[in-house]
Parts: structure tokens; sequence; C-alpha cells
């Protein structure tokens, strides 16, 4: 059987300066991994050469469809990508002025991909848009407002509903909490937790906050300099860490 | 009972004769001619030949008294009539290096081989207005130089310090004969950008300057003088010289600091004009060489960079076609407009 | 335009040949924008030089045409152009809708209907549907590519979430053949329906933009909506002040300053006709 999806060896060279050495690893269905490291480490641009946010100098990426069927990401034309990342895949920027649609409004953001896969029926888009903001927390009552008018808070989560809304199978996160307040942090992570859980969501989550992997992960992968360090279950990282890094970041952080 | 508002044709005519009198101002005072257009105004024409795209002292002369001294109308009756000349086939590139120079600077080193030489030039005038302007020149004026002064980006390409250029073996787009279509290769940009409106191109440039894409140019030399134009005739098979026209080049010396695999070096930026246009040249080399960014690796942050924004809204005479049509009539589209604000505002009412 | 000798309908024959490619391409994939290398023409950009190249290409010596202008052949941009090819290929002229082989327009729709041996020939000021929404045209070629139209969807439903109906009255997006997304000028979107199945060619010109393209006579053009928010028609509550036409698209004329206004039909060959009629 086949992971949801299967990263070999990826790698990506900014000119000669070397971006991400090899990673390889396998996500499977409603698994969280969260990638975790310091800021500088490649995370990032192993998450965006994974998502297809950014081509990979070499390496593939194979995704299993909802038929079993498995298919290699850099095989597939661009309408075949393009499809695949608004329906199946979700991607939640860090700012999330990059992942909404600031000029329409916040039902229009989450009716977005509905409309993109063809559905023409203006009530049921709507009923869904309301459904999802009540999901995220977002009072219906803003529905036609414009995510301008919006705190942080409240734009990652419309940001969250405007990728659910198509059902994914995966969705991937770049640091879904940072620059935001702790509080509203902590009310997104909740947040996040019973969405990814109820809807049986496998996800790739960036952070350089071990707090947020040890919240929302069931997997952990640590990478340093470009490099994965150490990977394995997220509470036995946290245990027992073994890579010097990880140590150190184990106990600067979790003090408490 | 109502007539519906007729005339049109009647209205023009008479358009047509109130242009014809205000075109020519009182009748007292006498009638200039073309040729005083060409030889008194003789920087006007050259730049309504530059954006009008074609090399006609006579017909840019033309274009301007028929024009009123409205540049932008001139240089539009100037690309109007190029529409409906036939074309015979392209000339043999330019040899600049060939020049019969009459004005040549460079900013980037003092002295060089060939000198440098001031030439026609306000640029140490004191603009202060003259009632009398000197009616003859004092002494008789300097010969041109001749030929073969070496480029003073050649004399640095020895070192390895400035980027190379080399022909390129594709053939020479034409914006003229084929739609724009981007990205855009560098000889249809350079194409654009030499029809390109010279105050939009100047405030680009000017905007790199003052750090919204910085390039950090140097002149490195502005030629102004006589380049011979050379063709091929089918019939014939060999090169003929069909005539002489004068151009201004600028090559533009700009610091890099290497990106990805290319070490340290400068870059070019190319200005090339008709006649005498050299503040278009300049403003032409920095707009190239910050168009070239991507190409350079370098990063892409400002209007300048953006070649679908500059060369899309370079050309004036597409611009003051668009920004002028809003004068024609509108009132399908506004009554169309009436009916649905007060379809809207019935709506509204009616909901509350 | 006195001075040089200008060829037939004033383009030389090398660029009528290449205009003529460019319609051909647009007529085989309809909707698609052709991209051609307009020429400038005597006439301001912006001005209708697209629809004139069009027309020029298209036209013969046998041909009879008529221009209009907000529906009207006597608003001062038909004049215009209509003394234009008078001028410079001598052909016939008519305000006559049936008479005429070649029609070219400019934000209207003739009433009468047209015929399969006619050619109507639209001005296009900006092409694409998308660009409001989005400003590149590397990004539209791709939209229009793949297909990606949702977003036009997402102004719709914004119209309808804010005004609860979709607030576009003219340049009303259409789809054409069941494949690409068109801009059918800014004519008012009364329109629209007139330009499914048109028994006539229906030629698109945008000489600025540099762009051509076609709905060949008999081709689906189906205006964009919703299912539970379906394309409408504006209705007048009077007919025409003159003829009495209950059908016809009106335009407002204000009679005073005390608000005083009627409604009269904006295609006056088409009201003339009507007149006599009765």
């Amino acid at each position: 059987m086949n992971g949801l999806l299967t990263v070999d060896n990826i790698t990506k060279n900014y000119g000669s300066r070397v971006g991400c050495h090899p990673a390889s690893f396998e996500l499977w269905p409603g698994e969280v991994l969260a990638i975790v490291g310091e800021s500088g480490s490649g995370k990032t641009t192993l998450l965006k050469c994974i998502s297809g946010q950014m081509d990979p100098t070499s390496g593939s990426v194979r995704y299993t469809k909802r038929d079993g069927e498995q298919i290699l990401f850099q095989n597939l034309s661009e309408a075949e990508r393009r499809f695949l990342m608004r329906t199946d895949w979700g991607f939640v920027h860090q700012d999330a002025r990059d992942g909404l649609r600031m000029g329409v409004s916040a039902g229009a953001n989450v009716g977005e991909r509905l409309m993109a896969v063809g559905d023409r029926h203006y009530g049921h888009i709507r009923k869904s848009a309301a459904d999802w903001l009540r999901q995220v927390e977002i009072d219906v009552e803003r529905i036609d407002d414009s995510p301008w008018s919006f705190s942080g808070g409240m734009r990652q989560r419309l940001q969250i509903a405007r990728n659910l809304v198509t059902a994914p199978r995966i969705i991937f996160m770049d640091e879904p909490t940072g620059g935001l307040d702790v509080s509203v942090q902590a009310r997104l992570l909740d947040l996040m937790r019973g969405l990814v859980r109820n809807l049986g969501l496998a996800a790739v989550i960036v952070t350089h906050d071990l707090a947020v992997a040890r919240l929302l992960s069931t997997r952990m992968m640590v990478m340093q300099a470009g490099s994965v360090i150490e990977t394995g279950l997220t509470d036995q990282i946290l245990e027992d860490p073994q890579a010097p890094y990880t140590q150190l970041l184990v106990s600067s952080v979790l003090q408490v | 009972m109502y007539v519906a508002v007729k005339g049109g044709e009647k209205a023009i005519d008479a358009a047509h004769q109130l242009l014809a009198e205000a075109r020519r101002g009182d009748p007292s005072i006498p009638e200039i001619s073309t040729n005083q257009i060409e030889e008194q105004l003789s920087l006007g024409v050259d730049r309504v030949m530059n954006e009008g795209s074609l090399y006609d002292r006579g017909f840019a002369s033309l274009a301007i008294k028929q024009a009123r001294g409205d540049m932008i109308e001139a240089i539009f009756l100037l690309r109007a009539a190029r529409t409906t000349l036939t074309r015979f086939g392209y000339a043999l590139p330019l040899d600049t290096a060939q020049m019969q120079i009459r004005r040549r600077i460079s900013a980037a080193f003092k002295d060089l081989p060939g000198g440098q030489i001031l030439g026609p030039t306000f640029d140490y005038t004191h603009r202060l207005l003259e009632e009398v302007l000197v009616p003859e020149p004092a002494k008789e004026a300097p010969q041109p130089i001749l030929a073969d002064v070496p480029k003073v980006l050649g004399l640095l390409g020895s070192e390895g310090l400035i980027e190379l250029e080399f022909a390129s073996d594709q053939p020479v787009g034409d914006i003229t004969q084929d739609p724009p279509s981007f990205p855009m290769s560098r000889d249809q940009r350079l194409q654009s950008l030499a029809r390109g409106d010279e105050g939009f191109l100047l405030s680009l440039a000017y905007s790199s300057q003052r750090g919204f894409g910085r390039t950090h140019p140097f002149a490195g030399e502005i030629r102004l003088g006589e380049v011979e134009v050379c063709f091929i005739p089918e019939e014939l098979g060999f090169e003929i010289v069909i005539g002489e026209m004068t151009v201004t080049e600028c090559e533009m010396i700009n610091q890099f600091k290497g990106s990805g695999n290319t070490p340290p070096q400068f870059t070019r930026g190319y200005g090339l004009t008709f006649g005498h246009c050299e503040r278009k040249a300049m403003s032409m080399a920095l707009v190239d060489r910050a168009l070239r960014a991507g190409e350079l690796g370098e990063e892409r942050s400002a209007p300048i960079h953006d070649e679908e924004f500059v060369i899309s809204h370079a050309d004036n005479v597409q611009a003051t076609g668009f920004v002028e049509h809003l004068k024609l009539p509108h009132y399908v589209d506004f009554q169309s407009e009436l009916l649905l604000l007060r379809q809207l505002r019935q709506d509204k009412d009616r909901a509350e | 335009m006195s001075g040089p000798h200008y060829n037939f309908a004033y383009l030389n024959e090398q660029t009528k040949r290449m205009i003529r490619r460019a319609i051909l391409k647009a007529v085989a994939i309809p909707g698609y924008q052709v991209p051609f290398a307009a020429r400038e023409m005597p006439m301001p950009l912006g001005w209708g030089t697209g629809g004139v190249q069009v027309t020029a290409a298209c036209l013969t010596a046998e041909d009879t045409l008529k221009v209009i202008d907000q529906g009207a052949d006597d608003t001062t941009n038909a004049v215009s152009i209509r003394k234009f090819f008078v001028k410079t290929a001598n052909v016939a002229t008519t305000e006559q809708t049936e008479e005429a082989t070649i029609i070219q327009t400019r934000h209207r729709f003739p009433e009468t209907p047209l015929k399969e041996n006619q050619i109507l020939v639209y001005q296009v000021p900006i092409p694409e549907p998308l660009r409001f929404l989005e400003p590149r045209e590397t990004e539209t070629r791709k939209m229009h590519a793949l297909e990606e139209y949702g977003v036009m969807h997402v102004k719709l439903y914004e119209d309808i979430s804010r005004f609860g109906e979709i607030a576009t009255a003219y340049a009303y997006p259409a789809l054409v053949n069941d494949r690409y997304m068109f801009d059918p000028s800014p004519i008012p979107k009364f329109d629209n329906p007139k330009l499914d199945q048109s028994p006539a060619l229906q030629l698109f010109g945008a000489g600025r933009e540099k762009r051509i393209y076609a709905i060949p006579p008999y081709t689906k053009v189906k205006s964009l909506d919703f299912e539970d928010y379906p394309f409408t028609l504006p209705t007048w509550e009077k007919p025409c002040a003159i003829c009495g036409s209950k059908t016809s698209y009106l335009d407002e004329i204000l009679t005073d300053d005390q608000g005083g206004r009627m409604f009269v039909c904006s295609d006056t060959d088409y009201c003339r006709k009507n007149q006599v009629a009765k």
C-alpha cells in the first residue's frame, strides 16, 4: 500500500547555494507531520517543493488519488497541477494576505474554490460559505465583509476555511500561527486540531515552534542547515531527542 | 414632435474648418514653413521621427505644423503615414562604431582614445532667456571627427570587466509585424522603448535613480553623429549604401554584484534614437538595463522592473487614443448603467 | 486626405493578408483572441481602429457598408469612419441594416435580425474579459488555456451578495461554443442574446490591444450566470416615444431641465422603418 504522499530525494539549490539537501518521507492518510527548525533551516523550501509552490532541483513527489492510482506530480500538466491544488490539496500561507483574495468578501473567498470546480448555484455556494465560516468560528454576519476588516487571527481562520471547502485530503501549512498573539495562537491551534481530527485530514506543517508541533503533529522532522537531521514520532522526539541540535531545541523551548 | 438628433456630418465639417482657422492663427503674421520647422525646431522634428518610428525630416516637419505643435498628435500623424508605406526589407544593422561623430562624451573616463567632444549641447548654457539669439555662429563650427573612434565599452571588454555581447543567431524581431507577447526578447523590448514616450521613459528612469529599482549607472558613452544605412537589395545580392541618418547612442555601464554562477562584472544598458534625442537615449538605456533584472537574477520589485507594465504603457499613440476615446459617445452604456442603478435603488427601497 | 495615393481601403495588401489570416484563425477557434500586428490608422487608437482594420481586410468593391455608433448612423464617429471608407475604397454605403453586407458597429447589435451573407464587425476597446480581475496578459492567457474561469463567477457572486443581482449592464461576459470566455465589447447586455446562433459572421477587432476574435455563424453564445440567478434582460416601462416599439433598446433623452425625459430607439434605422410601416 502506498502512502498518500511519497516524497523521494527532493533537493533545491539556489544558484550555488543549497536550500535543501535530499529529503524523503511518506505521509499517510490522516497523519500530521511537522517540519521543525529555525529560520533558514530549509523547512519552508522543502514545503514549497513538495506542495507545488516551487519546482525542486531534483527528486519526485508522488500522490495517491482517491481511486488509489499513484501519480507523479512532476509529470502532471499545468492544468492537472492547478486542478489538484484547488481540489485535493490546500495551502495555508503564513501571511493570510498571500492566501486570500483580499479584494473580495469573506464569502467569496470561501466560495471561490467551489466556483473554480464548477459550482454554479449561488444559493449552494453561499450556504457552504456560511457553514465554513461557522466551522472556523467566524460570525456568519461577517460573510459580506472584506478580509481587510478582519483581525490577523480571523484572516488565518478564513484562509483555512477557504482551503477546506472543497474537502481536500492534504493541507500544507507554512507557519500558520506565526505573527499572531499568543492567546490568538492558542485558539487557532485548538481549532486546527479539531478540524484535522474531525475531517481525517493529512497535513504537513512547517513551524519553528515546538509547542505547535507537539499540539498538532503525530510525527516530526527536524531540519538544520538544509538537512533533515532527525525524524520520528513527535512524542518520542520530544521525550528523547537524539541529535545534539534537537536536544538543544527541546531543552531550550520545553522547560515548562 | 421630437426628432432624433441629427447633423453629425455637418458638425464634423464645421469642426474641421474651425481647426484650420485655429491652426493658421492671426493671418497678419507670416505662415511658418516646414523648412523653418525642419531647420529651426530640429530637436522637435527628431522627437517626432523617433516616436513616430519613421526617419523622414520633411514628413515630421509637416506633421508638427499640421498638429499645431502638439507633439503627440504629430507623432500620431507620422505613424499613420507609416502604415501606408510599402515594406521593401530590412536594412543591415547600423554600425555606430563607424559614426561620423559630432558629439561624444563619457562620464566614466576623463580621457580616452578619440577624446571628448561636447558638440552642439545645451549642457553648459546658462538657462537665461535671451531676447536676441546669436544669429550667426561667430567662427566656423569645428569639423566632425571622422569615424573609427573606439567604443568606450569595448575598452572595458578586453579585461573581462564588462559583460560581452554577442550577435544572436535568431532573426531580429519586428514589433510592427508580429504582435508583442510577454515575456519579450531584448530586441523587441528595445524596439518598443525606441518608439516609447520620452516623458514616460524619463520618469521611469528617474524613479530608478531615486531607489525604485536602482541600477547604479554610469554614462559610459554618449555619441551623436551620422551613420550610413546599408541594404542588400534582392536583385543585386550585395550591400549598397542607401543613405545616411543622424542617431544618438547611449551605452550605460551598470554595476552588478553577480548572482548564481555569474561573477561580479559591469553590465550594459543600451539606448539608440533617431536624430539628436539624448534625454530619450539615456532614459532608454536605464530602462533597458532595469528590465534585464530577471535575466541577471536580480530582485524585481519596482515598477521599472515590470516588463508588461512598462512596455504596455510606453506608447503614447496608444495611450492618448484610449484616454481621449472617453470623449466618444457612450450613450448606450450609460443608459444601461442608469437602468441598472434605478433598478438597484428600487430593490433597496422595496427591501426597506 | 489629400496628398499620397492610398491603396483600396487604405491598408496595403500585405497588411490585409496578415489580418485575414488572423480572422481565419479566429473563426476556426470561436472566442479565442488571436494576436495580430495592428497598424496605426489615421484615426486614434481606441476610436475603432481594430474594427476599421477588420473591415478594411474584409471589404471588396462590391460590398455595401453600414457604420453605426450607439446604434445610430449619424453619430460623429460613425460618420467619420463611413467617410473614411468612402474616400479610401469608394464603397457603397447604406443606413439600412438589411441592405448592408458589412456592418461596423460600436456598442450595439442592430435590432433588425441579421442574415447569413452579412458580417458584423465590432469595435473593441478591451478584448480581455478577465482584465479587470487579472491585469496581467501572461496570466490571463494561461487562464484561458486552462479554462480557469472561476474568478469571473467570484465577481458575479460579489454582485449578488452586495446588490441582490448581477450588476453588469454592458460588456457582459459570455462563453462561446462552450469553451472560451469572451467580452462582447461594450454592447448593452440587452444585445447579448442576439449573438447566440446568429446567422451572420461576427468579427471583433481591438486595434490598440492587437487582438481579433470571432463568432462564426450559428454558434452558441451563453451569457454567464448562476442557476438560481439566471441572466435577465432590462425592460422599459414605456415603448419608444417615436415608433412605439416595445422590443428595442431605448435611449433616454432629457427634454428639459425640469426632469422631463423620453425614451426613443437607439437604433435609428430600425426606428425609422417602424414609423414608415405605421
